[in-house]
């Protein structure tokens, strides 16, 4: 076998361009698919990590139907008290969530006594919610990093458009769930940086506020928001609150409990699934690139080698050896594409780390993409490329091991 | 028992419509140890003689025998297994293998083919390179040697399995006269040393005057078997 290896290579040192060429190939081809799959990575991460962490959480917890009409924010789907406790005795035994927040979400109307406009209303714990969503803090652009009761963070659509300030007093107007009207005067705390999609019109205030304004006298959650420890267990741990929120159900026998991912919260989600796909795609056409190479140059190194594989032949050489020497060679053309390939990805990886490739989405800007090389891509894309290189050659090896070689010889 | 036995061989080349003849009711014997050419002119059937006699083709007609074994019988794997065993080939244009040195190239009927261990390949190699004069040259490319230098490495290729037949298409066709006869030497050394026999098809009276036993085909027929020059009765 080694013997058939120092053959097969120094064939391919024979003919120097055609390798230098098909190896180059492959290797660009490797090259520009780990950049792709590191860059599209990052900036999933980056987006993926923003949302979750800014806003979103990892999973949330409604009340059954309240995601159907989550538009107008329902306080009458909210979870009530008995549910909340449930919820936490629960989420208690499951030691992969690291913390949870309670929201009461409510819109209202926000008034600077001169102008008014609408907004969405978050009632938190503070500490709880920066646990959960540990970005919310640096959100906050002015004022302070904290939520205290009697203040209120607005949106900076909102400060900007009625042209409030730090300190201004405001009024916060919202119908409960009974119908009736209540305002609250509140001191802005905090000027936050505004989020894409609804998020954008969203306000924090402290729940105690947020339960005298709707003057509830038992805590009622609009919705949970969770972080985990493990954002690659999601699904694991997603499936495991759901199990264990399942048997809770309402005196019709319904599910009182709705549980969803980020991946069902956020639109992000299918563009996510759609780069995904694009990568799918781009190894797909890495793939047509191996494949054609490989083939052509192999199909070109058998018609120039007949009479060799007929000498080879005559002297006795068995056909799965022959084979396995044209098998050889391709397999050491895509090997020798994909160590080339890998080696130009992890430089230019370094390289985009080191320039420090920014990046703007939605309303957020600045984002560093921080692409990294994942050893379960190179060894993916690897194997893929040498099963494939072996692959493109076995039709012109078979041919090769099949030639007659009283043919073979005759050929000129 | 004769090394090889031919009876009523005919071969048959069919290409559409076309039919050549081209070994008509060819019947002869050699005896092992032999020294002898196949002659006649081109297109006489000296070549698909000797690739039907070096299992490469099987006749249409006929029964061949060759060291005792049937060769039309033979499958693919077994005519390659027995042109492994058996047999030894040299070639008009020599054939080396251009990335193999000259040793390497040597060595490959008993690496690829017979799998023999690296001591016993070492010896069998250095000897029979010494033998030919090429010992010296053993870590040369077929490009960096001459003609008649390749058709001695040829030589002991043909002979490092220790064949009991040696096949040689046109051996000397692209040789000088003193590196031809110098090959020819070599080669009927190498017979009177191990026993080894040769068969030649060729046109080239520098290999007919030295062979033992000619045949003479003509358009695909026999007409003639005469002891040559070199032959040990003469």
């Amino acid at each position: 076998m080694i013997k058939l290896f120092k053959i097969a290579l120094r064939n391919l040192i024979r003919f120097k361009r055609r390798t230098f060429l098909t190896t180059s190939l492959i290797a660009v081809g490797v090259l520009f698919v780990m950049v792709f799959i590191s860059a599209s990575s990052s900036f999933n991460n980056i987006i993926i990590g923003q949302i979750t962490d800014s806003m979103l959480g990892h999973i949330q917890v409604h009340k059954r139907g309240y995601m159907a009409s989550i538009d107008s924010l329902p306080l009458t789907l909210n979870l009530n008290e008995k549910g909340w406790k449930k919820f936490r005795s629960i989420a208690k035994e499951i030691p992969e969530i690291e913390s949870y927040s309670p929201r009461i979400k409510f819109g209202a109307m926000f008034s600077n006594f001169i102008d008014s406009t609408n907004i969405r209303i978050n009632g938190v714990y503070p500490d709880m919610e920066v646990a959960t969503i540990p970005l919310l803090l640096s959100r906050i652009k002015e004022g302070g990093k904290a939520i205290k009761k009697g203040e209120i963070l607005i949106p900076e659509l909102l400060a900007i458009g009625l042209k409030v300030k730090i300190g201004d007093s405001v009024v916060v107007i919202a119908t409960n769930r009974d119908g009736s009207v209540n305002g609250m005067q509140f001191q802005v705390g905090g000027i936050i940086e505004s989020v894409t999609g609804p998020g954008g019109r969203d306000g924090y205030i402290h729940i105690e506020d947020a339960k005298d304004i709707l003057r509830m006298e038992e805590l009622e959650v609009s919705e949970i928001a969770l972080r985990i420890n493990d954002f690659s267990k999601l699904d694991k741990i997603n499936n495991i609150l759901t199990e264990k929120l399942s048997g809770n159900k309402n005196k019709q026998g319904k599910q009182i409990f709705d549980i969803r991912t980020w991946e069902k919260l956020s639109p992000f989600y299918n563009i996510s699934k759609m780069i995904d796909i694009m990568t799918i795609f781009i190894k797909f056409m890495l793939i047509a690139i191996v494949l054609v190479s490989i083939m052509n140059v192999m199909i070109m190194a058998v018609y120039e080698r007949i009479r060799e594989i007929g000498t080879i032949a005559a002297i006795g050489t068995m056909p799965e050896k022959i084979l396995a020497l044209f098998l050889i060679e391709g397999f050491s053309l895509g090997v020798l594409g994909v160590i080339i390939g890998n080696i130009l990805a992890g430089m230019s990886i370094f390289l985009m780390n080191v320039i420090k490739i920014t990046f703007n989405f939605s309303r957020q800007t600045g984002y560093v993409l921080a692409p990294e090389l994942k050893m379960g891509d190179i060894i993916f894309v690897s194997i893929v490329v040498i099963v494939v290189s072996v692959f493109a050659t076995l039709q012109p090896a078979i041919k090769a091991a099949k030639m007659e070689p009283v043919e073979a010889l005759r050929h000129v | 028992m004769s090394l090889i036995s031919a009876v009523d061989i005919n071969k048959i080349y069919r290409s559409g419509d076309i039919e050549v003849h081209a070994l008509k009711s060819v019947d002869f014997e050699i005896e092992s140890g032999s020294f002898i050419s196949f002659i006649g002119p081109s297109g006489s059937g000296k070549t698909t003689l000797l690739n039907l006699i070096g299992c490469l083709d099987k006749p249409t007609s006929g029964k061949l025998e060759v060291a005792g074994i049937l060769t039309s019988d033979l499958s693919r794997r077994e005519a390659a297994f027995f042109r492994g065993e058996n047999l030894g080939f040299i070639f008009q244009d020599f054939n080396l293998i251009p990335v193999l040195t000259v040793y390497e190239n040597v060595e490959y009927p008993l690496l690829l083919v017979q799998n023999l261990p690296q001591k016993e390949r070492s010896d069998r190699v250095y000897s029979l390179l010494e033998k030919v004069g090429m010992k010296d040259q053993v870590d040369k490319y077929p490009d960096q040697i001459s003609g008649g230098q390749k058709q001695r490495v040829a030589v002991a290729r043909a002979l490092v399995s220790k064949p009991r037949l040696v096949l040689a298409d046109e051996p000397t066709a692209n040789l000088d006269s003193k590196t031809a006869f110098m090959v020819i030497d070599i080669m009927r050394q190498m017979r009177d040393d191990y026993g080894v026999t040769f068969i030649f098809s060729t046109h080239d009276p520098k290999i007919v005057g030295e062979v033992e036993t000619l045949f003479t085909l003509v358009d695909g027929v026999l007409v003639s078997t005469k002891k040559g020059k070199g032959g040990q009765n003469d």
